[in-house]
């Protein structure tokens, strides 16, 4: 119901703007900023966006990025860097723009579908070829003589999904045992010998450096590792449980009204739901919030995992503090004798 | 008559003919407050917010003082194996003419222009274990890159350029004729080296030391491509740092920030303060 | 020669054997610390051929990159510079209560990490301070602009002139000026005729240095910028940028440009050095 509105809202809009296109084109900048893994999704689609807008309307849009880590980003916006849209990899971070600076509005999740995630992904695991240390469930990770790579969840987005895959794994298997379940995350991060601050750092540590048997990785980070870096020498492995990461979007309205691009925002954010939108997304190796609008092809890429949610965690608001808050799980995991 | 009352009293500046010093002083205090005293006040006032309790049990974390001790602990290493190697390098690049002088002069300023990242990423890639001298270290049972060995090796590469560039002006600058006058009396060369030369060119040196550790110290950007980043083990204290961000927890950053502020400012004035004695005791 | 003489030069240097010993150790040491990863860069930079590398150089980002980083360098090492000249002028040439004090404060943006000097600015001007937003309504952005960038870029290469010059005006000692003063020069000329010409491969070292740095810097200014591409990316932040796409060659090329910039400036050293020399 809402997004049919916001999207009779963009169509009135562009329509409205539309009609005033002849008497004088603009040119109108947007700045998105994203984090570190989307950088390829949106140069191709900020391409087809601005192409699309100037046809519906006249004026020129230059799409500005700021590429970085997910919470640094964040950071950013919330000292006064002037975004229209922020696209994240965790909901965390954009609750942390609303309550500190109030541009976003509390409801920010409700306002588009999906829980304003267009496009999710998932956690797996990158091996190299002929995945010689057999290395297939997350039981594999903590056998003698294994080596994972994973970034620091204190300081990467995309490590705080590995932790929770590893997690929800372990209290899949030990029934709930929250011993056994710490045990186990606790035996996973003794096997870490390189924890990088981002995910490409750590891809680089694991492909380039040949550190380790095994990196854990957003599937699109996988995909695109195995596509840049060398198809000939990695594997992609779906563990038996993973999580879905839903890295969401929102339009910044406290900047955007201030330099009046509220309804090129929100056309942004819906375009990314449109079906050049999904498919872009699936191209790029997101799961696409509508399957049916992306190309086959790039859909059969994705394995059937079965999934939890943040949701099962308690949400971010919950499983942020617990897990990678100041002496939160993590923190207690890495105690002095580890 | 004043003169003779005043040069008993407490006197801020001693009385000279240069001229000048108002205005030199009072330019570079200004400047100084103004880039520099004001920007850290508010740093240090941030993480008074705190309040003294969770300064302290923050501060004194022992996951923040396994930080720091790696961090000072790499820092100090680095700055004393550039002490050696860069008076060396200094000495050889003053003293010596052979093929190819300049271009290793030139060269020497590279860990300032490279920016520390690409130096970390290029560090790393040549002594990882697949690298050039990783493998050859490797082979030897030695691994550096990702253990603390590989911030060492790191902060020796940033931290070069100091020691030499404050050591070549001075030691250009030497008087040959002491040296000749030394040498007529008879010394050796050796000893005319370490009771001559080297007095002379302590306090470059250690201003360059000074310079190299405090550099080290707060190093981040080459250092964690290379580091490993293991907590207690390879975690350095600019990383708390990060991580305390990530929290959204400015005043904890800050607290670590000025932590490691106040002690190498300590160390500093402590290196400083030595120099100035020695330089009163033994003149110019 | 006289036995005498013989013994004088083994005096006055050190026998070709100790010499060539020394020499090597230099540059082995050099060889593993900076030849070594220069060449790296290099190689990485040419992996694709010359071609690929001036395509990375003349793409629009890139350039844009270029002409940020070479304007910020070329705001804050002239400030510095003056106030090098300055402080070491002060410090050398007097005696003072509290000179340790000074240069100790001097000293310490060497000892602030870089991830600090750049949060200063952001606690100073970022939306959450006092100032920030009150500059805001007067339509003046310091904070990812370029006035942020150059704030950062000043304090992380605030005591390099001064450091450099210190020692050498210390070494100098204050005779000459005293001398030119009694011959009844004023202060500003014993400056310019006395002074500056001893001084002057300290300043150049010094200006250099801060050059360097300045173009370099990476930590600070990373957090003060913003990352918008095009618009505050110094060369630094855009080489990260491409490394992070896994276009390494062209974070390479960037990077090895940088390393050029810095190299010109050392060939014009070496010039100027030439050109003046004694």
């Amino acid at each position: 119901m809402k997004r049919l509105r916001s999207i009779t809202a963009a169509a009135a809009m562009a329509m409205t703007i539309g009609f005033a296109a002849p008497v004088a084109a603009k040119d109108i900048m947007l700045l998105n900023v994203s984090y570190d893994p989307t950088r390829e999704l949106y140069k191709e689609f900020n391409q087809y966006f601005s192409e699309s807008w100037k046809a519906n309307t006249g004026d020129r849009v230059t799409i500005r990025m700021s590429h970085g880590g997910s919470g640094k980003q964040a950071r950013s916006v919330i000292d006064g860097l002037e975004a229209d849209v922020v696209t994240l990899a965790l909901e965390a971070d954009i609750n942390a723009i609303a309550e500190k600076t109030g541009k976003i509005a509390t409801n920010w999740r409700e306002q588009l579908p999906n829980n304003s995630a267009p496009y999710t992904s998932t956690i797996v695991f990158l091996v190299r070829k002929g995945n010689p240390k057999g290395i297939f469930d997350w039981a594999d990770l903590v056998r003698d003589g294994v080596e994972v790579i994973t970034p620091n969840p204190k300081t990467s987005g995309g490590a705080r999904w590995n932790f929770l895959a590893a997690w929800a794994w372990a209290e899949h298997t030990y029934n709930g045992d929250d011993a056994k379940v710490r045990t186990y995350v606790s035996d996973l991060f003794a096997h870490v010998p390189v924890l990088d601050t981002g995910a490409r750092g750590a891809t680089t540590t694991f492909v380039r450096r040949g550190i380790g048997d095994v990196l854990l990785a957003w599937e699109n980070e996988a995909f695109l590792a195995l596509e840049e870096l060398g198809p000939d020498s990695f594997e992609i492995v779906a563990p038996s449980i993973s999580i879905k990461a839903e890295p969401p979007v929102a339009m910044v309205e406290g900047n955007a009204e201030a330099k009046g691009t509220s309804a090129l925002a929100r056309a942004y954010l819906d375009a990314l739901y449109s079906a050049e939108g999904q498919r872009l997304a699936a191209k790029h190796y997101y799961r696409p919030y509508k399957p049916d609008l992306a190309d086959k092809e790039d859909m059969k890429r994705f394995s059937d995992l079965t999934l939890v949610t943040v949701d099962d965690f308690g949400g971010w608001k919950k499983a942020q503090p617990d897990f990678f808050g100041d002496g939160g799980i993590f923190d207690q995991i890495y105690t002095p004798g580890h | 008559m004043t003169a003779a009352v005043s040069s008993s009293r407490w006197r801020f500046r001693e009385p000279g003919v240069i001229p000048g010093f108002g205005l030199t002083f009072g330019f570079a205090v200004c400047y100084l407050s103004l880039v520099i005293l004001i920007p850290l006040s508010g740093l240090v006032w941030r993480s008074s917010t705190l309040g003294w309790q969770d300064f302290w049990s923050l501060a004194s974390d022992p996951r923040t003082l396994s930080a720091l001790k790696v961090s000072f602990g790499s820092a100090l290493l680095a700055a004393l194996i550039n002490s050696v190697f860069g008076l060396v390098v200094a000495w050889v690049l003053v003293r010596y003419r052979f093929p190819g002088r300049r271009i290793v002069d030139a060269v020497v300023d590279l860990p300032f222009a490279l920016p520390t990242a690409v130096a970390g990423i290029a560090l790393a890639t040549l002594y990882a274990p697949n690298g050039i001298i990783g493998a050859q270290l490797a082979g030897l049972g030695f691994k550096v890159a990702f253990t603390p060995a590989g911030i060492v090796v790191a902060l020796v590469f940033v931290g070069l350029p100091f020691i030499v560039r404050t050591v070549q002006p001075v030691l250009a600058d030497v008087d040959r004729e002491v040296e000749e006058a030394a040498a007529t009396l008879g010394a050796s060369r050796l000893k005319i080296v370490v009771r001559v030369l080297l007095p002379g060119l302590l306090p470059a040196i250690l201003t360059g030391f000074a310079m190299a550790l405090a550099r080290g110290i707060g190093e981040y950007g080459s250092v964690i491509f290379i580091a490993g980043n293991i907590p207690y083990f390879s975690e350095i204290a600019p990383l708390l740092i990060v991580i305390r961000l990530e929290e959204f927890n400015y005043a904890a950053a800050t607290a670590v920030g000025v932590v490691m502020l106040s002690i190498s400012f300590l160390m500093l004035l402590l290196i400083n303060l030595i120099q100035s004695w020695s330089r009163r005791r033994y003149g110019s | 020669m006289t036995d005498h003489a013989i013994m004088l030069r083994s005096a006055l240097t050190e026998t070709p054997t100790v010499q060539r010993w020394l020499i090597a150790v230099a540059l082995l040491f050099l060889a593993f610390f900076l030849f070594l990863p220069l060449f790296a860069v290099f190689s990485e930079a040419f992996r694709n051929g010359v071609g690929a590398w001036w395509e990375a150089i003349i793409e629009p980002d890139a350039l844009a990159a270029i002409r940020l980083t070479l304007l910020v360098a070329a705001i804050s090492v002239p400030l510095n510079m003056v106030f090098g000249i300055a402080a070491a002028w002060a410090i050398a040439k007097f005696e003072f209560r509290g000179k340790a004090f000074l240069i100790t404060l001097i000293d310490l943006p060497f000892s602030v990490s870089p991830v600090i000097s750049g949060l200063v600015y952001v606690l100073l001007f970022g939306s959450g301070s006092l100032l920030g937003p009150w500059l805001k309504s007067y339509g003046i952005e310091i904070l990812f602009a370029v006035p942020g960038i150059v704030l950062a870029t000043i304090f992380v290469t605030f005591p390099f002139v001064a450091r450099e010059l210190i020692p050498v005006m210390q070494d100098q000692g204050t005779s000459d000026e005293e001398a030119a003063l009694s011959l009844g020069a004023s202060g500003w000329q014993t400056f310019r005729h006395v002074t500056l010409p001893n001084i002057r491969w300290g300043l150049l070292y010094g200006v250099l240095l801060c050059n360097a740095r300045a173009m370099g810097e990476f930590g600070a200014v990373s957090v003060v910028s913003g990352h918008i591409r095009g618009l505050t990316d110094t060369m630094p932040l855009h080489i990260e940028i491409l490394y992070n796409e896994y276009n390494f060659a062209a974070a390479f090329a960037v990077a090895s440009l940088l390393v050029g910039l810095a190299l010109v400036t050392l060939v014009l050293k070496t010039a100027i050095e030439l050109r003046f020399a004694d």
